[in-house]
């Protein structure tokens, strides 16, 4: 592989709009000793990085980037490994163009 | 509003759900239309390409005040391995015509313009709004939905289920599988700002004309995928998309692989000095014919996205909701004008409206080519191959015609079998048929 420059997803979600439900994530990893490759998958999939491996080596999410594509879901809710939700009406990604 | 019964319950204010609300309330049915966003628009993302026609034959005089960007007069296609890339253009003067085929547009200001239109034909339009699920009666019939504002139910003799491309509601209630990883694309994409005057001089543009670039080759790494590169009058839509499935294979992220595109060598200069001010990332259906789901039953329709239909090949799909989204309506129109029930029996008709218009017929079309695009080679060996003949071609080098040409079959097949470039080559031709 070349040395690509490591892509921050943070400073890309940084331009966006959020109104964020705090305390209600609208996603859940189901709690897990080992995570599955699927789940491992999600820390790479996610467009907004949400998903991130503990020092224990557990998959977790941190919802407030989400852009509610649903690719998460598409991967990972039909095995029961997260539940997805959108968030409440209203609340969430806010996009200014889309 | 629990006392209250509709005539027809749309959830979602994209493309199908508004060209579905606004043929039915236009006719003076008492519509409800429930979208989640703080306004329509603010959960939509597409390149963004409009097709006049499907948008002409609901709102005829559409031209006059929707915020359209430029009026497409050049397309460009192009096949890119990491330094090159090879390519077919087509312009035409033709295309600056009174009324223009394909338009730029920008999703969340293009949205909110046709719900103000929904909302004026009559239409009771909620935003913040989610639908939780569907509510039957013991029959299992669908007579209405239940929001996330209160839970009471609200009534509808139909409700039609154009919530995109995730179909939430519709799993939900069994009506219609999740879609699959390999059915899937999603795409990201950002917006970059340049002054009106650098995007025209960049793509050889004058006034409102507009240049659309569509991309495919090593830029996906091996994916089965394709990126974009839209003029609006102020900004440049760039993204690229690929099959969830091969996100999760490859482990490649969706953000690098953007920023790779963006670094292209070809690329980068029409970018240059721009501002990004959006990020954002939906999913797109490609599965076609093959992957669309029942899409009617007892009180419920489903149009646009939610029934997957995008024709990925001509990437055509806000034309596609429009239209499923119109003949639904249409649907309905002809059964309550004969106080017919809305049972699956007799909205049925929908599915033969879908049938006998261009929207089945092009998917049908290219039914078998969703599994021939799952191919590498296509996104790997073929434009490197390209690009090494065109090259060989094009250097003058005192090496004779005659000995380009054969070193360029032989690279080939040296590259890909005989046997699989006939394969590959007979696999398109049958699916394009
Ligand atoms: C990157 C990208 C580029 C594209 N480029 C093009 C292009 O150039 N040309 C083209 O024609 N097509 C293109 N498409 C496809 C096009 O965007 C879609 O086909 C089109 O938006 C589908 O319209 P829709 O109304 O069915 O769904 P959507 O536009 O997704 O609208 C669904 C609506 O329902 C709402 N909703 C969903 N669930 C609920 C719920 N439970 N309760 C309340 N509201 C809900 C959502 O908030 C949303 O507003 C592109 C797509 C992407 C992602
Ligand atoms: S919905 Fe999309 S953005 Fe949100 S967590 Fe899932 S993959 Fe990430």
């Amino acid at each position: 592989m070349s040395a690509e420059p490591a892509v921050r997803v943070e400073d890309k979600l940084f331009q966006n709009r959020y109104l964020v439900d705090a305390g209600r994530p609208h996603i859940t990893v189901t709690p897990h000793e080992v995570p599955s490759p699927r789940l491992l998958s999600l820390t790479k999939v996610c467009p907004a990085g949400c998903y991130a491996q503990s020092d224990t080596g557990q998959v977790e999410i941190t919802t407030d980037g989400c852009v509610e594509c649903g690719t998460c879901r598409v991967i990972a809710e039909p095995t029961g490994e997260i539940t997805w939700n959108y968030p409440r009406g209203g609340f969430g990604v806010l996009f200014k163009f889309g | 509003m629990a006392d209250e019964k509709f005539d027809t319950i749309v959830i979602g204010a994209g493309p199908s759900g508004n060209a579905c609300a606004y043929t039915l309330a236009k006719r003076g049915l008492k519509v409800l239309q429930l979208e989640r966003g703080e306004y329509p628009g603010s959960k939509n993302v597409q390149g963004a390409i409009l097709y006049a026609d499907a948008l002409e034959t609901i709102i005829p005089d559409f031209r006059k005040d929707a915020p359209l960007e430029r009026h497409i007069i050049e397309q460009r296609i192009w096949m890119m391995d990491d330094r090159s890339y090879c390519g077919a253009h087509y312009r035409s003067e033709d295309f600056n015509e009174e009324q223009p085929n394909r338009y730029t547009i920008i999703r969340a200001p293009f949205d909110k313009w046709f719900s103000r239109k929904v909302a004026a034909a009559g239409a009771l339009v909620i935003c913040e709004t989610t639908v939780l699920e569907l509510v039957r009666d013991a029959d299992g019939k669908v007579i209405g939905v239940r929001t996330d504002r209160d839970g009471d139910p609200i009534y509808a003799d139909v409700v039609v289920m154009a919530e995109g491309v995730s179909g939430l509601v519709g799993a939900r209630a069994g009506l219609r599988p999740v879609p699959k990883p390999d059915t899937v694309a999603l795409a990201v994409k950002e917006m970059h700002f340049l002054p009106k005057e650098t995007i025209e001089a960049r793509f050889n543009l004058k006034g409102d004309e507009g240049v659309v670039i569509e991309a495919a080759g090593t830029i996906t790494k091996g994916m089965t995928g394709t990126g974009f590169i839209y003029t609006n009058k102020e900004c440049i839509s760039i993204g690229i998309g690929c099959l969830i499935s091969d996100f999760a294979e490859t482990g490649q992220t969706p953000y690098g692989l953007l920023d790779s595109f963006k670094s292209h060598p070809s690329v980068k200069p029409l970018l240059a000095g721009s501002e990004v001010k959006e990020y954002a990332a939906h999913m797109i259906p490609e599965g076609g014919y093959k992957a669309i789901p029942q899409l009617y039953g007892d009180g419920w329709l489903i149009v646009g996205d939610a029934g997957q239909f995008v024709n990925a090949v001509h990437r055509e799909g806000s034309n596609l909701a429009m239209t499923t989204g119109r003949l639904a309506a249409e649907t309905i129109l002809e059964l309550k004008s004969r106080h017919a029930p809305l049972t699956a029996a007799n909205l049925a008709s929908y599915k033969k409206r879908l049938d006998e218009s261009f929207v089945m017929k092009d998917l049908k079309k290219y039914r078998n080519l969703p599994g021939t695009l799952h191919n590498k080679h296509l996104f790997t060996t073929y434009p490197q191959l390209l690009s090494k003949a065109a090259q060989t071609w094009f250097r003058v080098d005192g090496i004779d015609k005659k000995s380009k040409e054969e070193a360029i079959v032989h690279s080939f097949f040296k590259a890909r079998s005989l046997k699989g470039i006939l394969g590959d080559a007979i696999g398109m031709v049958r699916a394009w048929r």
